[in-house]
């Protein structure tokens, strides 16, 4: 048991300061323990989530020595023996108090994700191979603590990307529903490219790096889904194919879908949804016949994508930037970068910024 | 002082957004009522994340042989035939349905080599039954409620323009009272936790489902959220709770570091293979086979070591008896001496299993005890104790239609906030599923109770405004206790008290305690403002988490018997007579515990005709069996 020097940051939307404690540390014990002690000890109104104290609910988040990491997780053994411990709220979201964010942003995000599209199988006919629900499956364990959103340089301390950005976190539930064997949709690269604002990414990997979970967003989803994409939009057969087999299927073309209580179903823009997915099931209260359509226009190819040109002015096809060595071009934090970054120093938001 | 208070109009709330609430939910809606959900920590973080093994359904797919009648006899059993048995049958019958229905919603579940749901084993099951996603089937599970009720929201957005037009999730917001017009329910009285406003949800139905009260314990699974307000609510409505005595005391949680004390370790080690050893090395657990367990756990190692690749041929290893029994052994062999340094058992899988199975199976647990302990369990064995888990105890409500009994109407409960279905010790994987089949109960009777209502109840304004005082009253009382402080003597009466072996000279000790701690918690203050303020949020908790242990207290004290999860020294021995009986807690007028002996609900012959009379007079008087 000794006596460790900690800094935690103190304050509101309105500003606040780094404050100095002494707290006692005992063997085994994690940052998330610390602050416990500090909240029964010196600072009862020291706000802080926290629920599982265990890794699995990815409450916790904070910024620890600048690095983003689970409190619950982070062993004080992991530091020097007087290491000063340095711990602030997540910055790429706006503070509440103290270590509290307002992390509603990945809410929005996750409702303007299509949802899982059953197919027209009843309930217990789902048959699935373990190998193919294995890929779909390292997405599922996805813990929500938002450290890869939180990492993003797309969105930290770029506020005016959020609107367009939906982040890692959503890019692998894109690339989960993409690889579910049994979803109904298949336009969920094309969505992510489209409306999620996957462009924006250049694959820095600084993501991955956070992740507690160990989920390989990058290797895993964010490429295969850029991949994807960048095979369909530039193969001109695939493109050829689409242009001459769903002429039949132009907006407009069909009759507007009816909704619950009879009025016509619309998409976020005024258009009219697709084909609602066929009910699945004589179950009847739970199952609904067609879910979401939130991405409605954007199905198989109805609306082309934007599209660079297909070859440059030399009539060659670009190579992918995948290919680069440095692929996604150099990192904004510098290419010999190591993560998690080791030094960062915290600024909190300015005092009276509104 | 006039408070501004936000108000919202809703045909059913939903308390609670662990997965009884989010499948209660869910149905309200799809019955085309307006429904909230509120929840006190975020979106998607409820207590059903951390839940690991499996979700108990007799769906047949690991062995044919399964069926509901045979899930309810193991359910019947693990409960020492306290279980009600209306609870028991539906939650068999119904558990296979639910499970196959989360896979419309877009569950990934582990695959058998046909494609199916795979099942595993866990104790007290006899058939492998818990479906499962690796170590983390609460996570999948939450995930797949939470993102169907993303798409619902979705088809409303389509529909309407507005996300929340039929369901809103009001997250980080805590529910401090219920509010009624008479005996009937009128809305629900809360503050956001964020900011320290208050809220009134105007509604002629609200569904419990808040989960369980293990916070009031110091090592204990459970997250900080377990502080039985949902138990607390019930009974200030008019409610009763029913078997509020029967706490059950997972064999193994971690042990050490002490400050990860209590963390669960999954049964699922045990159900794919893993051993408890004592201190000498010995595997123990064949001493500690009861006699009513006798004729389906096996009495050599060899045998036991069979069964993992030959079911059917041999008997069971008896790591894999029903909690309370492995809990009690654990205890009883460190107490003998024969523990680690820090008070446990060991739990050993690494030498049982290749470490990449280990790592494939059990992912969760060897990246928990690598990160938390510095053990590599594909090497080591884990050290492990019992831990304080479950709360079988709860809100007494009606089998069918989860509407909860005693004065109130219009309050459903469904989780472990209710009562019954589990008896006096519930199975592993058995929670999970209960969820489902009465968490969809819920909403389908709440959506339904609220239809057939001619007019909406009205509430009276002076309640809400002795709701608002009351909540409060800690944040200007000043130089009042410290709520931590309280807590933590809270927690060291239940623990010492009224813990796993309990007697009656302690228990009445504590209800002594409880009542000094009662008059201390009355004064309880809390520094600093309204917003997100962690010692406001715990000290309003403390009086729910005293009104429950009060509870708990009570009917361990009056049980004279030990059965499940209530271990009495002074009464060692299983009764028949007291089989008969459940314990009901109400509040008076003055607004104390009082407790009532009820008769349980007798089984139908046909159920009862599922076990044979030799194993029923173990459990039942000569006249029952008559
Ligand atoms: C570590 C662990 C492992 C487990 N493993 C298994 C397993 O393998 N299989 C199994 O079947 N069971 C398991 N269980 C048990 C099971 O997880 C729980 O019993 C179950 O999740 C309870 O779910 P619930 O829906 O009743 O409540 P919870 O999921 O706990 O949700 C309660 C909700 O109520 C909200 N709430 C509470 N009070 C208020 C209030 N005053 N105002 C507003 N909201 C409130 C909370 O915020 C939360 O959202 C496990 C439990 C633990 C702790
Ligand atoms: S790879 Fe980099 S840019 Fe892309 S999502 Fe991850 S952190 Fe953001
Ligand atoms: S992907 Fe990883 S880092 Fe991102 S939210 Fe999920 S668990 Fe957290
Ligand atoms: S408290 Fe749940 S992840 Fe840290």
């Amino acid at each position: 048991m000794t006596d460790r020097h900690f800094r935690v940051w103190r304050g509101d939307e309105s500003g606040g300061e780094i404050r100095d404690y002494d707290v006692e540390v005992n063997d085994g014990e994690v940052v998330l323990d610390i602050i416990h002690r500090l909240q029964a000890t010196q600072a009862p109104d020291l706000a802080c989530r926290w629920n599982c104290k265990a890794g699995k609910c990815g409450s916790c988040s904070m910024e620890i020595n600048g690095k983003p990491r689970l409190g619950c997780m982070t062993r004080m053994s992991t530091f020097g023996d007087d290491e000063t411990v340095t711990i602030t709220p997540l910055r790429t979201f706006p503070v509440i108090r103290d270590l509290v964010t307002d992390v509603s942003f990945n809410y929005v995000k996750a409702r303007e994700t299509p949802a899982f599209a059953p197919p027209s199988l009843a309930p217990g006919d789902y048959r699935m191979q373990q190998v193919d629900v294995e890929r779909s499956q390292e997405f599922r364990k996805c813990i929500e603590c938002f450290l890869c959103q939180n990492t993003c340089h797309v969105v930290r301390d770029h506020e005016e990307n959020k609107a367009a950005f939906s982040g890692p976190r959503y890019f692998i539930r894109a690339a989960e529903l993409d690889m579910h064997p049994l979803d109904a949709r298949s336009d969920r690269k094309e969505y992510a490219q489209a409306s999620q604002g996957l462009g924006y990414c250049n694959i820095t990997k600084c993501c991955t790096e956070v992740c507690p979970e160990h989920i390989k967003i990058t290797d895993n989803a964010i490429i295969p889904l850029k991949e994807r994409v960048v095979d369909k939009r530039y193969d001109p057969l695939v493109w050829l194919g689409r242009k001459i087999l769903r002429r039949d299927q132009v907006p407009g073309a069909a009759p507007a879908p009816v909704g619950e209580g009879g009025i016509p179903s619309r998409g976020v823009d005024g258009k009219p949804l697709g084909t609602p997915a066929p009910a699945g099931s004589s179950m009847a209260p739970s199952s609904t016949a067609g879910v979401t359509d939130v991405a409605s226009g954007l199905g198989d190819g109805h609306v082309r994508l934007p599209e660079a040109p297909p070859v440059g002015a030399d009539g060659r096809m670009d190579v992918a930037e995948l290919l680069a060595t440095n692929a996604g071009g150099p990192s904004p934090f510098g290419d010999d970068q190591q993560f998690p970054l080791a030094q960062v120093t915290y600024r909190p938001p300015e005092p009276d910024k509104d | 002082m006039t408070e501004r208070i936000e108000r919202h109009l809703y045909d059913v709330v939903v308390i609670g957004a662990g997965g009884a609430g989010l499948r209660a939910a869910i149905e309200a809606r799809l019955a085309g009522k307006r429904t909230a959900i509120i929840s006190k920590s975020l979106f998607g973080k409820a207590h059903t994340v951390m839940a690991e093994g499996g979700a108990a359904a007799a769906m047949g797919n690991a062995n044919s042989r399964d069926n509901w009648m045979v899930h309810f006899r193991d359910t019947m059993r693990g409960g020492k035939f306290l279980n009600n048995y209306r609870m028991a049958e539906l939650h068999a019958k119904e558990a296979p349905e639910r499970i196959w229905e989360l896979e419309t919603y877009g569950a990934l579940f582990d695959r058998t080599k046909d494609g199916k749901i795979s099942q595993r084993n866990f104790g007290g099951h006899e058939y492998p039954r818990l479906a499962h996603v690796g170590d983390r089937t609460g996570l999948e599970m939450i995930r797949t409620l939470q993102q169907k009720i993303v798409s619902l929201q979705q088809e409303d957005h389509a529909e309407t323009g507005d996300y929340e037009s039929r369901i809103r999730v009001f997250a980080e917001t805590t529910i401090t009272e219920l509010v009624l017009s008479g005996d009937r329910i009128a809305g629900a009285f809360g503050y956001y936790r964020e900011s320290g406003q208050f809220l009134l949800l105007e509604a002629p139905a609200v569904v419990l489902a808040t989960g369980g009260v293990g916070r009031s314990y110091k090592v204990t699974s459970n997250s900080w959220e377990y502080t039985g307000d949902g138990h607390a609510l019930a009974l200030r409505a008019g409610a009763t709770l029913i078997n509020m005595e029967f706490l059950q005391f997972h064999p193994t949680g971690m042990v050490w570091p002490p400050s990860v004390k209590g963390i669960l370790v999954t049964e699922s080690v045990r159900g794919d293979g893993g051993v408890l050893r004592n201190s000498d090395g010995k595997r123990f657990m064949f001493e500690y086979v009861p006699d009513v367990f006798r004729k389906q756990y096996a009495d050599t190692e060899e045998e036991a070591d069979r069964w993992y690749s030959d079911p059917d041929n041999n008997r069971r290893p008896p790591e894999l008896l029903p909690r309370d029994e492995v809990a009690r052994a654990i205890n009883s062999e460190v107490k003998a001496g024969r523990g680690t340094k820090s008070g446990g058992v060991f739990l050993d899988v690494s030498t049982r299993m290749p470490a990449e199975q280990i790592v494939r199976r059990l992912p969760s647990m060897h990246h928990q005890f690598k990160e938390l302990a510095d053990v590599d369990i594909t090497k080591e064995p884990m050290e492990v104790g019992p831990t304080c888990h479950y709360v079988m105890g709860g809100v007494e409500v009606d089998p069918d239609t989860t509407a909860a009994l005693g004065t109130v109407r219009g309050l459903f409960a469904a989780g472990e906030v209710s009562g019954g279905m589990h008896g006096s010790n519930r199975l592993g994987g058995n929670s999970l599923s209960d969820l489902l089949v009465f968490g969809k109960r819920a909403g389908e009777h709440a959506a339904a109770y609220v239809s057939a209502l001619d007019h909406r109840p009205k509430l009276r304004p002076a309640d809400v405004e002795a709701a608002t005082d009351t909540a409060l009253a800690p944040l200007s009382r000043e130089g009042g206790e410290n709520p931590y402080t309280l807590q933590q003597d809270l927690q060291a009466v239940m623990g010492d008290l009224v813990g796993i072996i309990r007697r009656e000279g302690e228990l009445t000790d504590a209800l002594k305690r409880l009542q000094e701690l009662k008059q201390r918690v009355a004064k309880v203050g809390a520094p600093g403002g309204r917003r997100y303020n962690p010692a406001w949020h715990l000290a309003l908790d403390l009086r729910n988490m005293m009104i429950v242990s009060e509870c708990t207290a009570r009917a361990a004290l009056e049980r004279e018997e030990s059965r499940g999860g209530h271990t009495r020294e002074d009464f060692p021995a299983m009764s028949a007579e007291w089989r008969q009986v459940n314990l009901v807690c109400s509040l008076d007028e003055a607004g104390d515990v009082r407790l009532d002996r009820k008769a349980l609900p007798t089984m139908p012959p046909e159920l009862l005709e599922l076990f044979d009379r030799g194993e029923l007079s173990k459990y039942m008087t000569d006249e029952e069996l008559a």
